[in-house]
């Protein structure tokens, strides 16, 4: 079978930390003329900012979060990184949009609204779905369909609580899951470069997957705006699109959902749009993949099957045509 | 009417020396900011991008000093433009050695295969190929020997103007807005020498002709 079946990190595939930034000092020493010093310097200062993970953000901690073993020995993205790069259109179509132009965005209060098929539709507020269950720290690998990558750790809970606990009836097959669009605090939604809101979606079976998490809050505290605060989703092995941001409306349905991105170019992207890098993006490679925070002189690392998480997810898959349903 | 402004050559000889020293800027900056960890969190990308933009956009000033004597008769700037479009070719070779070594470490099999598979780099590859002969034939040498060969051979240069702005427009994932820009501002700079080439007699019977075009090395 084509799938790999590995474990979720091999032990050699994690770089010490001294030798990873020796690495840095041979780059360094061995100089590329002026130019080269200052690239390379950049380079260094990259991973010396790396140290300083603990965000000084001024949001609020989560208090009570268990950690998991999702993730051990992985290089965590720095924190500034994560919270200055990345997509987010309703702030703007650049990566470092999002940060400036979601200062103004309120977060609270807030409420999700439940519906479709469930016995009951509802509406919670964000302090409800704190409650549902325990929270988790979860260190996942996040990979973006335009060949980029991080490692994030999340605080959430798995989506399964928050889908048990919104008890969807027998007809339920899919879950959507809609954005929050509000022109007055996301200058993005004034432009109609998608169709707002945005909507994503996951069938039963993978929503339920106990990898699949409604992510509150990241490096111990709730999620800064840009990174779709409060709640989104997150699901580690697709690509970084599939996870909808500032959620406000949960539907189960029956039918297939038609997502944000398939609706606006179904040639490039498609429901199920899993991490896999022997089908190429017409844009991108998706064999190899940058990973953020390593700096200039940091080499493509290769793109696994279902971003490494084959073993807890490729059975939902048996029998499917992945180059089909991309 | 004031007779328009033609430098004399110690002023031109400033005026380039100036210019050169402006189309270093951008590569300046990148120093800059490299040496002030501020190329975002993804650097590659960003050099890559800066260094492609400006290659553009030494292009289109390149392209401009044409419709500038068309429209208006002036025509010193022509003796800029050499410059302009070894800079374009500078930028060009910076943003392929980027692509080259920093985002893919020489791994030829995958670039191979990205240049094979994806238009968008294939286009820019195509364009960056084609400026190769242009920058090698750009020295007085080459154009005493070319002779009219040498104007046939950059001709080239609208070929790589437009899979330039190409390249540009079909990396873009959804907002289209800023190589719009490129392709409204090239549709321009044709448009004008297109005009000029097929415009009615009535105009052409009384138009001055073309002053020189000046290729002298300098």
């Amino acid at each position: 079978m084509w799938i790999s079946k590995k474990p979720d990190i091999l032990a050699s595939e994690i770089t010490p930390r001294e030798v990873f930034e020796q690495r840095r000092e041979f780059i360094k020493a061995a100089g590329f003329g002026a130019i080269g010093a200052a690239l390379a310097s950049a380079g260094l200062m990259n991973s010396m900012r790396a140290e300083a993970n603990s965000p000084a953000s001024g949001l609020q901690k989560i208090s009570d979060f268990k950690k998991t073993p999702y993730g051990a020995g992985e290089t965590l993205t720095p924190y500034d990184d994560v919270t200055s790069y990345n997509n987010f259109y309703e702030f703007g179509t650049g990566k470092s949009d999002p940060k400036p132009q979601s200062r103004l965005f309120k977060p609270r209060p807030w409420t999700v609204s439940i519906e479709g098929e469930v016995s009951k539709p509802r509406t919670l507020s964000i302090d409800d779905i704190f409650k549902i269950a325990p929270l988790e720290e979860r260190i996942y690998r996040m990979r973006c369909v335009e060949g980029w990558s991080m490692v994030i750790p999340w605080v959430g809970l798995p989506l399964a609580s928050l889908i048990k606990y919104a008890e969807p009836t027998g007809k339920a097959k899919y879950v959507e899951f809609i954005s929050m669009a509000d022109p007055k605090m996301m200058p993005g939604v004034r432009a109609p470069i998608l169709d707002w809101p945005y909507v994503e979606g996951l069938r039963m079976d993978e929503a339920m997957n106990p990898l699949t998490i409604m992510a509150v809050g990241l490096y111990g505290e709730v999620l800064p705006n840009q990174n779709g605060a409060p709640m989104r989703l997150v699901v580690p092995w697709k690509y970084g699109f599939k996870g909808g941001k500032s959620i406000v409306k949960i539907r189960f349905t029956d039918k297939m959902p038609l997502t944000t991105w398939v609706r606006s170019g179904p040639t490039e992207y498609g429901f199920y749009a899993n991490v896999n890098p022997t089908v190429d993006h017409p844009r991108w490679t998706q064999s190899t993949e940058r990973r953020i925070g390593g700096g200039l002189f940091s080499p493509r690392i290769k793109t696994q099957m279902f971003n490494g998480y084959a073993d807890q997810v490729a059975s939902l898959y048996t029998g499917m045509d992945l180059r089909k349903n991309f | 009417m004031a007779a328009p402004f033609k430098p004399s050559s110690l002023q031109l000889s400033w005026i380039k020396r100036v210019l050169f020293l402006l189309a270093l800027l951008p590569l300046a900056r990148l120093i800059w900011l490299g040496m002030h960890d501020a190329l975002t969190a993804n650097p590659i990308e960003f050099i890559t991008r800066s260094t492609g933009t400006w290659a553009l956009v030494m292009l289109m000033l390149t392209l401009s000093i044409t419709p500038l004597r068309m429209l208006t008769g002036v025509a010193w700037p022509v003796q800029l433009r050499r410059m302009m479009g070894l800079f374009m070719f500078f930028y060009a070779l910076l943003h392929f050695s980027i692509y080259l070594w920093l985002d893919h470490w020489f791994d030829l099999m995958a670039i191979g295969k990205d240049i094979a598979e994806h238009p968008y780099v294939l286009v820019g590859f195509t364009a960056f190929v084609l400026s190769i002969p242009l920058a090698a034939t750009s020295n007085a040498a080459m154009i005493r020997r070319l002779k009219t060969r040498w104007k046939t051979l950059h001709l080239l240069v609208y070929p790589i103007a437009i899979l330039g702005v190409l390249h540009f427009w079909w990396l873009v994932k959804k907002d289209v807005s800023e190589p719009l820009v490129y392709v409204l501002v090239l549709a321009v700079l044709l448009g004008v020498r297109l005009w000029y080439r097929y415009r009615p007699a009535s105009q052409t019977a009384s138009r001055k002709p073309l002053p020189a075009r000046m290729p002298k090395a300098g």
